[in-house]
């Protein structure tokens, strides 16, 4: 159960965040939700979007570099201390967790997080495992 | 004193002229013997050794570029066996490959000399501590300027580059009255100074500055903070090192030295003699090099000269200032920078695409490199760490290659302009210095 996550190589420069949204934007594309890692030279633009294939086609067309990767999408309660739970299980099961970031819904009491790991299936079974509940990428893609 | 060698120093125009056809007629036929990319080069050109009898034949002759030398990396050049090689210094090739020089016992024996002209030239003596804050190693200010202070008798600090506040020690303590290194250095060891407060410890009198390109407005600022009297020296490591030609008390022109190169001003496009004082392609031979005894050797120099006698009773002539250049070179901290290198670069490594800008800057009186490239579409750049991993690897590969750190900055596919017929890729902020 992966989650499709677009990625845009952004130049640290001003306006060059607006340039990549106002193409999203002219395109009716909805953000479910939105990372950036910023250094002082560049920066990582992270969406998760209800149509995937048709965002990176998209930024194509507009002579945008994007990628898709493949990540793992975690449901944990709303209350502190859940996402220490998460990130402790997959401590403890010797996996590494490259990035993450977390966005809360209308739709429910609970949170989402996006896990970047190095391998998607072994986080997920020991996530579930440990009686972690998993997000369905088309629930995602449908909020 | 003012002449390191009075006799040759103020030779008649009339007896250098013949005994510059007498050494050139020489070293053609030296070359012809011994090396074979000339035989070939002068073959295609219809000639023979005998063709060349002196200085008025030197026009049939061939031009030589740095590519010659490239091509017959590493010693395909050298005309003396290894054998007979004492000396190895490098420079910046046109890719990632370095141009390779050689010296014999007698081409030290030459270069000592020339550089003790220009020291005395600059009014240098054996009382004098020469301080050397050139890059040793591989690059020819270093040593080159070594070699000189010694020949003048004068105590000679390898101080090399590097540990300011050290440097700001020896002046003080060892008592160094001559510098010697790049104008941008100069400039950052005068801030130096003034920061430390520390000008009236200075001993330093005379500053002999050279490997880059500088103003008369940076030569004013170098005298200020240093307390010092400059003079500009020439060099390249193809035809020797510095001491190809340098400034006079007149400081009205570097004096070529003329019994050991010749020197000729050349239209860039035609390749035809240009008459004295229109600015042209900068081209030397050398007359007395054993080892890489290189003829018409285009520099790619934009400069002058002027055959009139100097009010110093010098007759030989003197090169006006460089003003800039028929190739893509850059001098970044006295360091050869061509593009194409970077490109190598580039191309060698996955994940970077060659598309590129380099951009030179003057910071702080030193000069910067940032090395922008694109991030290749393929690679996955989704990861921070990933792509400061490419970003510290691109910059590893550049100082090894170039010579020079570089600040390399990745960007978006797509995002660095592109040409269709001459590409620029250079952006250089440096003002009235190149």
């Amino acid at each position: 159960m992966f989650i499709d996550q677009i990625s845009v190589f952004v130049e640290n420069k001003q306006g060059a965040l607006k340039d990549i949204l106002k193409i999203l934007a002219d395109g009716k594309i909805d953000l479910r939700a939105i990372s950036i890692a910023d250094t002082s030279d560049f920066g990582i633009l992270r969406m998760i979007v209800p149509n995937p294939d048709g965002a990176l086609e998209l930024f194509r067309s507009k002579g945008v570099t994007a990628s898709k990767t493949q990540v793992t999408g975690c449901k944990l309660s709303d209350t502190p201390g859940s996402l220490y739970h998460v990130l402790n299980t997959l401590h403890d099961a010797g996996i590494s967790v490259e990035y993450v970031y977390a966005f809360i819904t209308r739709k429910d009491e609970d949170a989402y997080v996006i896990l970047r790991v190095e391998d998607n299936d072994a986080a997920q079974k020991t996530l579930l495992a440990a009686g972690h509940s998993l997000i369905d990428p088309h629930d995602l893609y449908g909020i | 004193m003012k002449y390191w060698n009075q006799q040759i120093e103020t030779i008649s125009r009339d007896q250098l002229e013949s005994l510059q056809s007498e050494r050139l007629s020489k070293t053609v036929a030296h070359a012809w013997e011994h090396c074979a990319p000339y035989r070939v080069k002068m073959e295609k050109a219809g000639l023979q050794p005998g063709n060349i009898q002196g200085i008025n034949d030197l026009t049939k002759l061939p031009l030589t570029l740095k590519d010659d030398l490239r091509d017959s990396y590493p010693y395909g050049m050298f005309a003396v066996p290894m054998s007979h090689v004492v000396r190895i210094h490098a420079t910046s090739g046109t890719t990632g490959k370095q141009t390779v020089v050689g010296y014999t016992k007698g081409d030290l024996d030459v270069w000592n000399e020339c550089m003790a002209r220009c020291l005395t030239m600059a009014g240098a003596t054996a009382a004098d501590i020469v301080h050397v804050s050139y890059g040793f190693a591989l690059f020819t200010g270093g040593l080159g300027g070594q070699g000189g202070g010694e020949t003048i008798g004068a105590a000679t600090i390898p101080a090399a580059t590097g540990n300011t506040k050290r440097q700001l020690q020896m002046f003080t303590d060892f008592g160094s009255t001559v510098l010697l290194c790049t104008p941008s250095y100069a400039m950052y060891l005068g801030d130096a100074v003034r920061e430390a407060g520390i000008k009236d410890q200075l001993k330093l009198r005379i500053g002999v500055l050279g490997a880059e390109a500088w103003t008369e407005q940076m030569r004013g600022e170098i005298e200020e903070r240093l307390g010092i009297r400059c003079y500009d020296i020439f060099g390249t490591a193809e035809l020797m090192g510095p001491g190809v030609s340098c400034e006079c008390a007149e400081r009205n022109g570097l004096h070529v030295m003329e019994d050991h190169f010749i020197v000729e001003i050349l239209d860039p496009e035609t390749k035809k003699p240009l008459p004295d004082g229109q600015p042209g392609e900068l081209v030397f031979s050398c007359i007395t090099k054993e080892a890489l005894p290189l003829i018409r050797y285009n520099t790619r120099d934009i400069c002058t000269i002027d055959r009139k006698p100097c009010t110093c009773g010098r007759n030989f002539t003197r090169m006006g200032k460089i003003t800039g250049r028929t190739d893509d070179m850059l001098i970044i901290r006295g360091v050869n920078v061509f593009p194409s290198q970077v490109e190598s670069v580039l191309l060698g490594i996955p994940g970077a695409a060659p598309h590129y800008l380099l951009v030179v800057d003057r910071v702080s009186n030193l000069d910067t490199l940032e090395v922008q490239a694109e991030i290749n579409a393929d690679f996955p750049f989704d990861e921070v760490r990933r792509v400061e991993e490419l970003e510290r690897r691109i910059s590893a590969e550049l100082l090894s290659v170039l010579g020079v750190s570089a600040k390399v900055t990745l960007k978006p596919p797509g995002s660095v302009e592109r040409f269709e017929l001459k590409a620029k890729r250079v952006l250089d902020k440096r003002k009235g210095t190149n």
